[in-house]
């Protein structure tokens, strides 16, 4: 019997805001314990919560880019329940009126080889809505401790629908929505800070079957590889307990990326009642059309829709615009070179091997980067018009990372710059060279394009590697042409 | 008139984390129970055409600039801790 996995996402996204969800203490990472706290975090008596403007901004951007439909009106309402690192205990949520409804979020699985595209595929969304996050327990050996400074910040769920198969498609899936939410500013999704964290539902049924299957919820997946190892393990793991007899039990499950194991966390004595209700201290949002019209205008074109104009407007090669679509600074920085210079491929292929080789080598972010979009198009020029050899232009790239000189200048400075300027010269070689192979010129001329190259190989021999290929190339034409 | 659905004052008295004595059970189970009957008599009330609502008052968008301000200085916002190590609150050892 041939079973299908059923798997469905639920992605906490952290929005990138400068203060809380619903006070105006600070929000952020790698502070001192407990210093990015207020009543309200703290949940002191006779506090209230009050909107982040920004926050709400965020979270309706990211249901903008999504293609999600924005609820005209949605409200807050209280999941309780106690746990310590959540001060009120309760969570301010939205139950049944999210603010964001459908979307779908495209994604790209492996292609056949790695320079060709792969098929692309349209997963649901379910819904996004905003909550606040919680505090951060770190357990001892016989006690814990709690930190409150990420409590309270503004955070997203997005749920998919039970929509994806393979662990391939959550992996893709992820990479995509990541990419979506740092494209958008809304978030920085710095898994290892926790701003993006992601839960799975795993269930397998038989092929052909409609109904769900018995569900699984697979928690702690906290890299986008081990959410792919993890579903993947899952998958194995439930075929496993099928195919020997046994029957799976709706649980939830720990996966440890560094064992490849996962176990099954202690079941709960009773189902989870959370008792949501409407929080009376906060009213609700309304959405109209201008304030969707006003964010749509500062939404950015879509990773997946910036490749499919690359490949299309400049011509890129597929594996070239799949290194370059990915980070917006660097598809930008990628555009302004290619029309600086007149040649995308060109100026794409320098961004994509020796700038971004130099900045890993370097430890440098791109934004820190000496080299400019005006360098990369002065040196792909210097190239283009033969004044600088390929080797030489290897040599300018990495002194202009170090300085940030103009490769012109460089290339002056280091005496990089394609020999002879003399003309006679030159042309003294070319005839040489067309004069010693008779047989390449009999071939040029019944026109066999290539036979041209035998000639250039004496010539650039006698100019001790530095002469202008394109110089040679026109002089050797000329010279052939005119021999009639 | 219909009877107060059914109350199960041990779940409830579990989820609010509270203890009770037998003659509490009995006078809360009571008193919730009273409650739970108000509920049902307005429950009668026909609301035909009228809008869910959360709230008395149609208020909306009731927020605050995203300008961060300065918070407790931690030795005040651990003041209340029944313990603290680490500049952090002490609890029972928790795993889920």
């Amino acid at each position: 019997m041939n079973y299908e996995a059923v798997i469905g996402l639920e992605v906490h996204v952290q929005v990138k805001t400068r203060s809380k969800m619903f006070t105006r203490v600070a929000a952020g990472y790698g502070h001192e314990p407990n210093t990015l706290t207020d009543p309200v975090v703290l949940a002191l008596p006779g506090t209230l919560p009050l909107m982040n403007k920004a926050a709400l901004d965020a979270i309706i951007k990211a249901g903008l880019l999504l293609g999600c439909e924005i609820a005209p009106v949605c409200k807050w309402d209280r999941k309780n329940y106690f746990y310590p690192d959540s001060p009120k205990n309760y969570q301010i949520s939205q139950y049944d009126q999210p603010i964001c409804l459908c979307g779908t979020v495209e994604i790209e699985l492996p292609g056949p080889a790695r320079n060709v595209m792969g098929e692309h595929k349209t997963i649901p969304l379910t819904r996004i809505h905003l909550e606040e996050d919680v505090g951060k327990l770190n357990h001892g050996a016989t006690d814990s401790l709690v930190d409150y400074n990420r409590a309270g910040t503004p955070l997203m769920e997005i749920v998919s629908e039970p929509a994806m198969h393979t662990a391939e498609e959550a992996y893709a899936y992820l990479t995509s929505l990541r990419a979506t939410m740092i494209y958008g500013g809304i978030s920085d999704c710095d898994m290892e800070k926790g701003q993006l964290r992601c839960d799975a539902n795993i269930s397998i049924r038989h092929v052909g079957e409609t109904k769900l299957g018995v569900k699984v919820e697979l928690k702690n997946l906290n890299s986008i590889s081990f959410v792919r190892d993890g579903i993947s393990h899952e998958i194995k793991r439930q075929l496993a307990v099928v195919e020997r007899g046994g029957t799976l039990v709706q649980e939830t499950r720990d996966y440890d990326g560094q064992t490849g194991t996962s176990q099954s966390l202690r079941s709960k004595e009773m189902a989870h009642d959370y008792r949501y209700f409407p929080d009376p201290d906060l009213m609700p949002v309304q959405v109209d059309e201008a304030w969707k019209q006003r964010l749509r205008a500062e939404c950015p074109e879509l990773p997946f829709d910036k490749q499919r104009r690359f490949l299309e407007q400049y011509q890129l090669p597929y594996t070239l615009t799949s290194v370059l679509v990915w980070d917006r600074t660097l598809a930008d920085y990628f555009e302004e070179a290619a029309k600086l210079s007149g040649k995308p491929q060109a100026a794409g292929n320098w961004i994509a091997n020796d700038l971004l080789r130099e900045l890993g080598a370097a430890h440098h972010a791109l934004a820190d980067s000496k080299v400019r979009p005006a360098h990369v198009a002065a040196l792909v020029q210097l190239v283009d018009s033969g004044a600088v050899l390929t080797n030489a232009a290897k040599e300018i790239f990495v002194e202009m990372f170090a300085t940030g000189e103009q490769p012109d200048a460089i290339a002056d400075r280091k005496g990089l710059k394609a020999a002879p300027t003399d003309v006679g010269e030159l042309e003294q070689w070319c005839c040489d060279a067309i004069a010693a192979n008779a047989k390449a010129v009999d071939e040029f001329k019944a026109g066999k394009e290539s036979a041209i190259n035998a000639f250039k190989g004496p010539v650039m021999k006698a100019a001790k590697g530095k002469a202008n290929p394109k110089v040679i190339d026109e002089t050797l034409r000329r010279l052939l042409a005119a021999q009639g | 008139m219909s009877s107060a659905p059914q109350l199960d004052i041990d779940h409830v008295a579990h989820l609010a984390r509270l203890a009770l004595t037998p003659e509490e059970k009995a006078k809360f189970a009571q008193q919730l129970g009273d409650v739970l009957h108000h509920i049902e008599q307005l429950k009668k009330v026909d609301v035909t055409g009228v809008e869910p609502m959360a709230h008395a008052a149609p208020v909306f968008n009731v927020w605050a600039d995203d300008v961060a301000q300065p918070g407790l200085p931690v030795e005040l916002a651990l003041k209340n801790a029944p313990a603290q190590r680490d500049h952090m609150v002490v609890v029972p050892k928790v795993v889920e």
